[in-house]
């Protein structure tokens, strides 16, 4: 009945059991506050059933960012363990919970934290921007956040029932086999990942399709906002990648489950396919990743700059050109397997050549300020940490591109301190550039200034204590996830410098948190318009907080900077006739099939196989008498969208 | 709705199921590759030379392709607002498919039976995902088929199962398109070599 589950899958030792009462009083206390203050209603109506990508943009960001604080809380651990706990007698992370510690730490920072900011960006941002009132398919939009939720629970369930995957974020075999990993770790690995990743496939689908069809009357291609073509990119590789992920997760299980043999090291399994098929995901998902942070800067840039964007087609193109070649460099991922001299020499010359496009678009922002008035806000700063933080992340790219350096430190902590690089100062500080710089358009209130400054500054000043250590460590031979190491090595001075950087980005974190609090606790005081930064694009142009519709009225675009050229002109924001505007009625859909599909990752992993297959049914039945419905939209009066735009200030 | 909206409506639910088929595309594509890689990895066990019978695999395309093109049949009979032609080609697209699903599920039965299931090698599991996932999707055909049938019987029709049906119709000839590749990759040059 209950598959492999029983009493021992509860955690035994003092850390997860700290961390499962942390996670669980924390879930309680949401729960309380909710019961209490009764805001379950509020919270089903306005919030789970919503099918506004506003609010599913929302809700993405928020799940991204308490996960934020579980990756990170994993990383601190990680490094103290490297940096003191290996050398006192206090054995409080044994090697196997290290293990489980890494690779929670990687996959939650891949796939819950940097997917969750950038489908959150997109949400938030592509309609408005294309000046459209909503994405392509808003049912399937809700049902992809639900999918990319359960997956996330998924992952986190394993604290408290079973245990994490121990081989690594990418969980290679035959170690990821069942011969060498027989427990449920990394089938919790492999189902958080499968859910979570078929929800972001389908939103590939869903984004693409509202590009190239929703757009505003007149905006051309090449009028698009550059945020809009880096998404034509990145859900352009979601399309492309994701299903191979689909394909290498479900024959990972198979092995597991079936007794198939694809993988296996034995009856004419193949291991390297795996990494194989796992890096032709894998890289192109670094690209779907740092891509729409290129177009947020893009946007932040122009408008700091007071100029408008340097070599508009040029930026376009490289977008592209990134994204066709980002297909074609994952075997430099493992140089070391063995391919040959002159397959590893065409990937490593095709890695290379990716240093072209993205110095195009490097040059092309530092040309937009060239000689601009600039303002050095908070999103302007994260640029300019990005700038220089990305640059040489980039720059040792381009070392492990060549293959002979590769042999050198592959696996090293000098590969750790380069995809942290990129990664975080990419990825990361770009969503961070966003946030700070569109907050206000959907609350309303900036967030504080000062406080978002310092938080900058300890990011930037942790990020560079964290990891310029570990490209010295690398280069001295450290491999990445040691749990312990030899004291006469030397390492341990280094070691404590990376541990003392984690804490000062903790402390940064901190100071996001403040800031948040602190500017919801002060927003009428930090209220502002619809327009505080004088934009460019579309998005500037609605009321603010926007409305659910986005546009009242939806005139012709002629212009590239739309927004910009209206305002030189002074004409007014949107003329036109108000008329009805169908938005798509709230649904539990997504809540269910998010759910149902959760129990069923769940009911695999612990083998309860009724279980799997009733609640494949149940999907399978909910999402019949969904598409059943034909009465899925209701429609807003021009009295109350005139209501709604006054109550916004537009 | 008005005809614009409907045309709009239409037009952007094609485009994304277009991109959605390419993201299948890329699923077997990624299973092709996987079973060309391990095709010769046998591990003592049995090759397809040994086990594949070409003529129920002709058959099976065979009936297939007919399945095709009875589908095409019932959307000249949906342009045609035909609902009794549209009914009777849809039935024999069904009965088809369901002849299809029954011949390959036999035929994996026999297999499994003579011992030759997925588990003997990585050639073996290769050949049941690769195949066996097209007919995972031929099965989803059927259901999906059956409630448009459904639908269509008991709304008439609307302009939602129309759009559906033309839906279904990309799929379907999609999965044929597979299949091609299945007859000629797995079966002929498993013969073959």
């Amino acid at each position: 009945m209950w598959g492999r589950l029983s009493w021992e899958a509860l955690p035994q030792d003092i850390i997860t059991i700290g961390g499962v009462i942390g996670g669980g009083l924390a879930v309680l206390g949401v729960v309380a506050a909710l019961t209490y203050f009764k805001k379950w209603k509020w919270l089903w109506q306005n919030w789970l059933t919503s099918l506004d990508p506003k609010k599913i943009g929302v809700m993405y960001i928020v799940v991204a960012a308490i996960m934020l604080l579980r990756g990170l809380a994993d990383a601190a651990m990680l490094r103290a363990q490297q940096a003191f706990l290996t050398h006192t007698e206090l054995n409080l992370i044994d090697a196997d919970m290290f293990q489980q510690v890494f690779s929670a730490h990687g996959t939650i920072m891949i796939f819950f934290v940097a997917m969750g900011m950038l489908f959150g960006a997109i949400n938030l941002l592509v309609p408005p921007q294309i000046g459209a009132r909503d994405v392509a398919f808003p049912l399937l939009n809700s049902i992809s956040f639900w999918l990319f939720a359960a997956g996330m629970v998924l992952m986190n369930v394993s604290l408290a029932l079973g245990e994490f995957s121990t081989a690594g974020w990418l969980a290679y075999p035959p170690l990821s086999g069942l011969e060498y990993s027989p427990g449920t770790g990394v089938d919790y690995w492999i189902w958080s990942l499968q859910i979570a990743g078929i929800g972001s496939l389908l939103s590939g689908v869903n984004f693409l399709t509202t590009i190239f069809t929703m757009r505003r009357k007149g905006m051309t291609l090449m009028k698009m906002p550059v945020f809009v073509w880096s998404v034509v990119g990145s859900m352009a590789l979601v399309v492309a990648a994701f299903p191979i992920l689909t394909v290498t997760l479900s024959l990972l299980s198979l092995d597991r489950t079936i007794g198939t043999h694809f993988f296996t090291s034995d009856m004419g399994g193949n291991p390297m396919m795996y990494v194989n098929l796992i890096w032709a995901w894998g890289h192109p998902e670094v690209y779907i990743l740092i891509l729409p942070a290129f177009g947020i800067f893009s946007e932040i840039v122009p408008v700091f700059a007071r100029k408008k964007l340097f070599g508009y087609t040029s930026m376009v193109w490289a977008l592209m050109a990134i994204t066709v070649l980002s297909f074609t460099v994952w075997l430099h991922h493992f140089f070391t397997m063995g391919a040959g001299a002159n397959v590893n020499a065409f990937f490593g010359i095709m890695t290379m050549i990716i240093a072209v496009p993205t110095g195009v678009k490097v040059f092309n922002w530092l040309f937009t300020m060239y000689r601009g008035r600039i303002s050095f806000e908070t999103p302007m700063l994260w640029f300019m940490g990005f700038v220089v933080t990305f640059v040489m992340g980039g720059l040792t790219g381009v070392m492990l591109a060549v293959p002979g350096i590769d042999f050198q430190v592959h696996n090293s902590l000098f590969l750790v301190a380069h995809f942290h690089n990129v990664i975080i100062g990419g990825v990361v500080f770009g969503m961070f550039a966003g946030l700070a710089y569109w907050f206000p358009k959907f609350t309303g209130f900036r967030l504080h200034e000062g406080l978002g400054k310092a938080a900058f500054w300890l990011w930037l000043v942790g990020f560079v204590l964290a990891f310029a250590p570990l490209y010295a460590l690398g280069l001295m031979g450290a491999a990445r996830r040691l749990d312990s190491y030899d004291p006469s090595l030397g390492w341990q001075g280094l070691f404590i410098v990376a541990g003392v950087g984690v804490m000062v980005i903790l402390l940064g974190v901190l100071f996001q948190v403040l800031q948040l609090g602190w500017s919801i606790y002060k927003r009428k005081e930090l209220a502002v318009g619809p327009d505080p930064w004088d934009g460019r694009t579309l998005e500037w142009a609605t009321a603010t907080p926007m409305p659910e519709y986005n546009f009242a009225t939806l005139p012709a675009v002629s212009h590239r900077d739309e927004w910009w050229e209206l305002k030189q002109q002074k004409k007014p924001a949107s003329k036109g006739k108000l008329e009805p505007i169908e938005v798509p009625k709230n649904t539990g859909v997504g809540v269910y099939v998010g759910g149902l599909l959760g129990v069923m990752g769940f009911a695999i992993i612990w083998h309860m196989w009724w279980l799997a297959l009733l609640t494949l049914l149940g999907t399978v039945a909910v999402l019949l008498v969904a598409t059943l419905r034909e009465d899925t939209e209701r429609t807003l009066s021009v009295e109350e969208i005139r209501r709604m735009e006054k109550g916004a200030t537009a | 709705m008005s005809a614009a909206a409907q045309k709009f409506l239409n037009d952007k639910t094609h485009l994304g199921f277009w991109i959605y088929l390419m993201t299948d595309c890329m699923l077997f594509a990624s299973l092709f590759a996987t079973f060309v890689v391990l095709r010769n990895a046998t591990a003592g066990g049995p090759s397809g030379d040994e086990i594949f019978q070409l003529p129920v695999a002709l058959a099976e395309t065979l009936i297939l392709l007919t399945s095709s093109f009875t589908c095409g049949l019932a959307l000249v009979a949906l342009k045609q607002k035909n609902m009794r032609h549209l009914l009777g080609w849809l039935a024999a697209t069904y009965v088809l498919g369901v002849a299809f699903l029954t011949i390959e599920l036999t035929e994996f039965a026999m297999m499994v039976e003579e011992g030759h299931g997925w588990q003997e090698s990585a050639f073996l599991s290769a050949f049941f995902v690769l195949v066996g996932t097209h007919g995972l999707h031929i099965l989803v055909g059927l259901v999906w088929l059956l409630v448009l049938v459904c639908v269509v019987v008991q709304r008439g029709l609307t302009a939602k199962a129309t759009r559906q049906l033309g839906l279904f119709a990309l799929f379907w000839h999609f999965l044929d398109l597979v299949w091609i590749f299945i007859f000629t990759v797995v079966y002929l040059m498993g013969v073959a070599s």
